[in-house]
């Protein structure tokens, strides 16, 4: 079929313009300057992402972002905002964000444990323009995503985070993403994390909304990791706004012997799309993306991901739950791809959901595309409802039917939860699952099979 | 104390009519046998009196201690004293065998409007029921029934039932798949909770599990009705004629 | 290692022209001019002696086809094909429309005694229980040139006979039934199958009648440069069973030729169809020069309350192949099946898999999938199972497994799983993997060669699926799966 250009939607139109007044005030020139201008150009002919596209099949951006809201600025700082930085959730230093701008003042820079430097991507854009726009560019599987370009072409700052080689972090670092919700807003950002050779370190996001405006919110967090590196990463995407659409991109690349393990939980969600794309560069490298969508009411949560093994011996584990109720709707689309000479690649990829009543949706679509021949891939998707039998031996036993069922889907969340090797991070996260729980209207009384 | 009168019963969904107007009457301290051939209603039965959804109740009525407990749900049944021991025991993945018994053992006493239990009390009650049973104290991390073996499933019943201390125990074919030793150990726990305020209702097969759990009264159960009912004499009877002269093949 | 590296060796050596059924049958053939036209299709429809309203309703198709592009979205890539340099219609001259065998052109009756598939049904009834009979449509070209056992089949009520002898005879169950499983626009290969069909086969078995033996159609593409465009329909009425079969061959060339079929079903309440395939057109050269393309549209209606459809499918042939058996779950309690071998070696490329659309109450659906792929081959597996919110109680099981042969193949699975109601219970598996090296060192040390090892444990792959076929197929795909790997398996 030939692959019509559709007119220009007026989000489309109204991004146009915002790039050509925006380009020159934005951070970094030369390498910088071309590689907003390509990415622009590549957005401008393909448009928003919409439902023909394999990869946003479920996730029609073009009818979700009617107009496109006013860039995120450096803006006066409302209280809600001042009242979220009271709260300190996990030890270790913070780096905060507020609208996608990296807030120094805010952040724990003098505390940084030795080995680890930090600036904003704007700095960084500006002092080494040739080096960070090669970070900043578009990896091979996702050469085509038109978010991603929209991210490259308007990302106004950020952070960039340099681990040294055989640095041994004992306390995560934490990214606190905060969106101040004061107007509505577009916010573009990038967080660049390399980790040298043999360094170990976690990498918490959270990412929360405190306003009363929702938001278009494009981010992205690309991980380098070094041969022999391990790298723990985790993601809480909380307390969005319902009409917030969230585009959260996380690209990893991995070095030989390398070891890299992402959970991500998102409640609450608004309209959330996870898109991660991971590439196995060394050999001997394992990655494993794991996560939580718990979902209710009209969420809607797209988890897409791509699993690259280009380099032998690599070994992947995707394992994704997700809970439904209400009219929300769930999407897992994982493609494990195994080049020609990534011989010895090991890979299993699993979803699950329990949807709670009719009217949840699940779309589940896991691919395995492989072009080598000694390999051990599988995967699984199942799609129910809770167990009643399980729910009859744990009622059997005394437990009221709400309880119970707390029980049993804490029990499937946990599958995912202990893969968070930080207890306190752990903590958080199996917090915000009771919160969930504990938000449920009076258990609804499911059908018997 | 438990007293089941003309019950009949269908699964829900379907025709099928399992239970044909059955009477039962377990009194307190009575241990009260029910055999009968495979599909004439037996784990139908004690599901019925638990609280299983899939089957609807098209006439008669369950008491316990005088009270219809048809209406209520299946947690509010065990608050109310009925236990089952499963003939399956399910596997419940990521729920950690203690937790789920502290949260059955304070659901139920708090449903009773009782306090609940102060952790290291809980503990050493679990404890000293699980040595008694020759349970490892290993099993009670692992997630519940996940990767037990048939005697292990069957022992974690009766370890529930000593801690949950019900009124009306039912046992629902407790034997199968049990080899000599853990056919024992299983009998002697149950034998130790027999007591004069306490029912049991032990469903089998086979007359075996009455060698060791010895029954006060036996029901011969056939298409959905008890038929017959006599001493623990009749079991024996029973072993050597089987269930041919009911009407139905062994 | 070694072991493995010898198997590679012999992938690369791999000489595709093991394919046995390549012959030519020379035979004088009356056909039109090459290319697509209005023209083209009121010659097939007046070749056919049909009646206004068909060539209507093609035509309608034809200028429907016009606007319509073709679809680019499966994974298999070919030069675009030329729709004006097909011929459209290729009839034996001899013995058009015969009354009898007799009068069908000796040199076609022994083109299918070749094939294996006797047309005399002395020969058939000689030495084969009742029971074990089948009864054979066999279409040479574009025209159905006999179909066996009409007349005893007829003593049954039920009708099996080519499409166009349906048109002529039975057009109230045609216009009844016709496009209204597979929509005259469902797609591009669909559509202009609605213009340009040839011939094919019609079934029909009356309410609560168990077809008193099985149906087949055996296809033949013999002339050069021509598409083969068929159409079958069958309809099983209420409380009804058939069993129908149908084989595809054609001679070697080394050019590509087009095979765009469209093949309903409908079942109706308590009514089952049993439809296996075993498909084995030219593949090509090793090299990936020839070999048919085969588009394919099949798909069946479980229109009626406890209706079942199964579909089973051994694939060996074929350059190009591209088709989705797929259930229709409307009616309440139906049940859909998908079993399916596909074997890839050579240069070819299959896209295949099965589409289960859960619509009524209480639906099941099973699809098991197993991909065989050796040489250059690529194979995927795509597949929809879905829910509509009406559909409670929906139930699918789905395994799809491939099996890679070398390193120069691909594989890959592409399922869809929409659930939209919270009573739908789906379970997906898959696995990618190759022939496990402990597997191959323990038949080996049993004293098994290779070979025989590699033969031995791809049977045993694809073993659940052929066990869905009747008997005499079973063992004819067995031995064709054993062929198709020749010069990668043994």
């Amino acid at each position: 079929m030939a692959i019509i250009t559709p007119l220009k939607t007026a989000a489309e139109q109204q991004l146009a313009e915002q790039f050509a007044n925006v380009k020159a005030e934005l951070p970094g020139a030369g390498a910088v300057r071309k590689l907003r201008e390509d990415a622009f150009a590549g957005f401008e002919a393909k448009g928003l992402p919409h439902r023909r596209l394999e990869s946003w099949r479920y996730t029609d951006l073009r009818s979700l972002v009617r107009e496109a809201m006013p860039l995120a600025r450096r803006s006066e700082r409302p209280q809600a905002v001042a009242d979220r930085l009271a709260i300190q959730t996990i030890p270790g230093p913070r780096l905060v964000s507020i609208d996608g701008i990296f807030s120094p003042t805010d952040s724990d820079l003098d505390t940084l444990p030795e080995g680890v430097t930090v600036r904003s991507l704007a700095e960084a854009l500006t002092e080494a323009p040739e080096a960070t726009a090669a970070a900043l560019a578009l990896p091979e599987v996702a050469r085509d995503d038109s978010a991603l370009m929209l991210n490259a072409a308007f990302a106004r700052d950020g952070i960039v985070i340099e681990i040294a080689p055989g640095v041994e972090l004992s306390r995560p670092i934490l990214l606190l993403g905060i969106d101040s919700g004061a107007k509505e807003t577009a916010q573009f950002s990038r967080v660049l994390v390399s980790v040298g050779a043999g360094a170990k370190a976690t990498v918490v996001e959270q990412c929360e909304s405190v306003g009363a405006a929702p938001s278009q919110i494009n981010s992205a967090l690309s991980f380098a990791v070094g041969d022999n590196a391990e790298v723990e990463h985790v993601r809480i995407v909380t307390r969005q706004r319902p009409e917030t659409v969230r585009v959260q991109s996380l690209l990893a690349e991995i070095g030989a012997h390398a070891n890299f393990a992402s959970v991500a939980l998102a409640t609450c969600c608004g309209v959330l799309r996870q898109q991660s794309f991971v590439r196995y560069a060394g050999e001997h490298s394992r990655a494993a993306l794991r996560g939580i969508n718990l979902l209710r009411k009209q969420e809607h949560s797209d988890v897409t991901l791509v699993m690259d093994h280009a380099a032998a011996h690599g070994e992947s584990r995707e394992l994704f739950k997700n809970i439904i109720e209400g009219e929300a709707t769930g999407v897992f689309q994982g493609k494990v791809v195994v080049r020609q000479h990534s011989q010895k690649t090991d890979g299993s990829m699993k979803s699950n959901a329990l949807l709670l009543n009719d009217g949840a949706t699940m779309f589940n679509k896991p691919e395995l595309e492989i072009f080598a021949d000694d390999v051990v891939c599988g995967h699984g998707a199942t799609v129910a409802q809770m167990d009643g039998e399980q729910l009859f031996y744990l009622m059997a036993r005394g437990l009221p039917r709400p309880q119970a069922e707390a029980l049993v889907l804490t029990a499937f969340a946990g599958e995912v939860t202990e893969f968070v090797g930080d207890e306190a991070v752990r903590e958080i996260v199996m917090r915000e699952i009771d919160r969930w729980l504990s938000q449920r209207e009076a258990a609804p009384k499911l059908e018997t099979i | 104390m438990l007293e089941i009168r003309n019950l009949v019963v269908k699964i829900a969904d379907e025709d099928k009519q399992i239970l044909n107007g059955l009477n039962l009457t377990v009194n307190a301290g009575e241990v009260a046998a029910i055999m009968g051939p495979n599909g004439s209603g037996k784990s139908t039965l004690s599901y019925v009196i638990a609280g299983k959804e899939d089957y609807e109740v098209l006439d008669g009525e369950i008491l316990l201690n005088g009270e219809n407990i048809l209406e209520m749900e299946a947690d509010a049944r065990a608050a109310a004293g009925i236990f089952l021991a499963f003939q399956y025991p399910l596997e419940i993945p990521g729920v950690a065998t203690m937790t789920f018994l502290k949260a059955a053992m304070n659901a139920q006493r708090k449903a009773r409007g009782e306090a609940e239990l102060l952790t290291p009390d809980f503990i050493k009650q679990v404890n000293t029921a699980a040595d008694s049973l020759g349970i490892a104290r290993d099993m009670l991390r692992r997630p519940l029934n996940v990767g037990f073996s048939g005697g292990e499933k069957k022992r974690m019943e009766i370890l529930q039932m000593a801690l949950l201390a019900p009124s009306m125990c039912i046992l629902d074919e407790t034997d199968s798949g049990l080899d000599i030793d853990a056919l024992r150990i299983v009998a002697d726990g149950v034998n130790a909770l027999r007591a004069k305020n306490r029912g049991f209702l032990v469903i089998t097969h086979y007359q075996r599990l009455l060698d060791h759990i010895v029954p006060d009264t036996v029901h011969v159960m056939s298409k959905g009705k008890i038929v017959r009912t006599g001493g623990k004499e009749l079991a024996l009877e029973l072993e050597k004629s089987g269930y041919a002269s009911y009407g139905e093949a062994a | 290692m070694a072991a493995v590296q010898e198997t590679i060796d012999q992938v690369k050596s791999i000489d595709v022209t093991e394919y046995k059924y390549g012959f030519v049958t020379e035979i004088e053939v009356d056909k039109p001019a090459k290319g697509l036209t209005e023209d083209t299709v009121r010659y097939i429809s007046a070749r056919k002696n049909e009646p206004e309203w068909m060539l209507e309703w093609r035509l309608d198709a034809f200028r429907r086809w016009k606007t319509m592009t073709e679809p680019n979205w499966s994974r298999v890539q070919y030069p675009p094909i030329d729709y004006q340099d097909i011929y459209y219609y290729a009839a034996p001259k001899k013995g058009a429309a015969p009354k009898s065998l007799d009068e069908v052109d000796p040199a076609i009756l022994e083109t299918y005694k070749k094939l294996g598939i006797p047309l005399s049904e002395q020969e058939i009834l000689a030495g084969v229980a009742p029971e074990n009979r089948v009864a054979v449509d066999a279409v040479f070209d574009s025209v159905s040139v006999v179909t066996t056992f009409k007349e005893e089949l007829a003593k049954a009520g039920v009708i099996f006979c080519s499409i166009s002898d349906a048109i002529r005879e039975h057009p109230e169950l045609v216009k009844k039934y016709l496009a209204t499983v597979v929509p005259v626009t469902d797609n591009y290969f669909a559509t202009l199958n609605c213009a340009v069909f040839t011939d094919g086969s019609f079934v029909y078995i009356p309410k609560g009648v168990r077809c008193p033996m099985e149906l087949s159609t055996y296809f033949r593409i013999n002339e050069q440069n021509t598409g083969q465009f068929e159409r079958t329909l069958i309809i099983a009425d209420e409380g009804s069973y058939v069993s129908y079969l149908e084989g595809c061959t054609a001679p070697k060339r080394d050019e590509n030729q087009l095979h765009a079929a469209v093949v309903e079903l409908i079942a109706l309440d308590d009514a089952e169809i049993k439809y296996s395939t075993v498909q084995n057109w030219y593949p090509g050269d090793a090299e990936g020069k020839g070999g048919i393309y085969n588009f394919v549209t099949k798909r069946g209606d479980c229109r009626g309350k406890r209706s079942k459809i199964s579909w089973t499918q051994v694939e060996t042939g074929s350059a190009i192949t591209w088709k989705y058996p797929s259930c229709i779950l409307r009616g309440d309690g139906s049940r859909g099946e998908f079993y399916s071998i596909a074997v890839s070696n050579g240069a070819q490329q299959v896209d295949s898999g099965t589409k289960m659309l859960h619509l009524g109450k209480n639906t099941t659906s099973k699809i098991i999938a197993k991909g065989i792929a050796a040489g250059k081959s690529d194979s995927t597996y795509r597949g929809m199972v879905s829910a509509h919110r009406k559909a409670t109680g929906a139930r699918n099981f789905t395994n799809c497994d491939s099996l890679l042969i070398g390193d120069q193949c691909g594989a890959h699975t592409i399922p869809y799983i929409e659930a939209k109601t919270a009573s739908a219970i789906f379970e997906h598996e898959a696995t990618t993997s190759k022939i496990g090296e402990d597997q191959m060192f323990y038949c080996q040390q049993r004293g098994l060669s290779e070979e025989e090892a590699v033969a031995l444990i791809v049977n045993g792959f694809v073993k659940e699926v052929l066990q869905q076929l009747p008997m005499e197929f079973a063992v004819e795909a067995q031995k064709l799966i054993t062929i198709s790997l020749e010069g990668s398996v043994g």
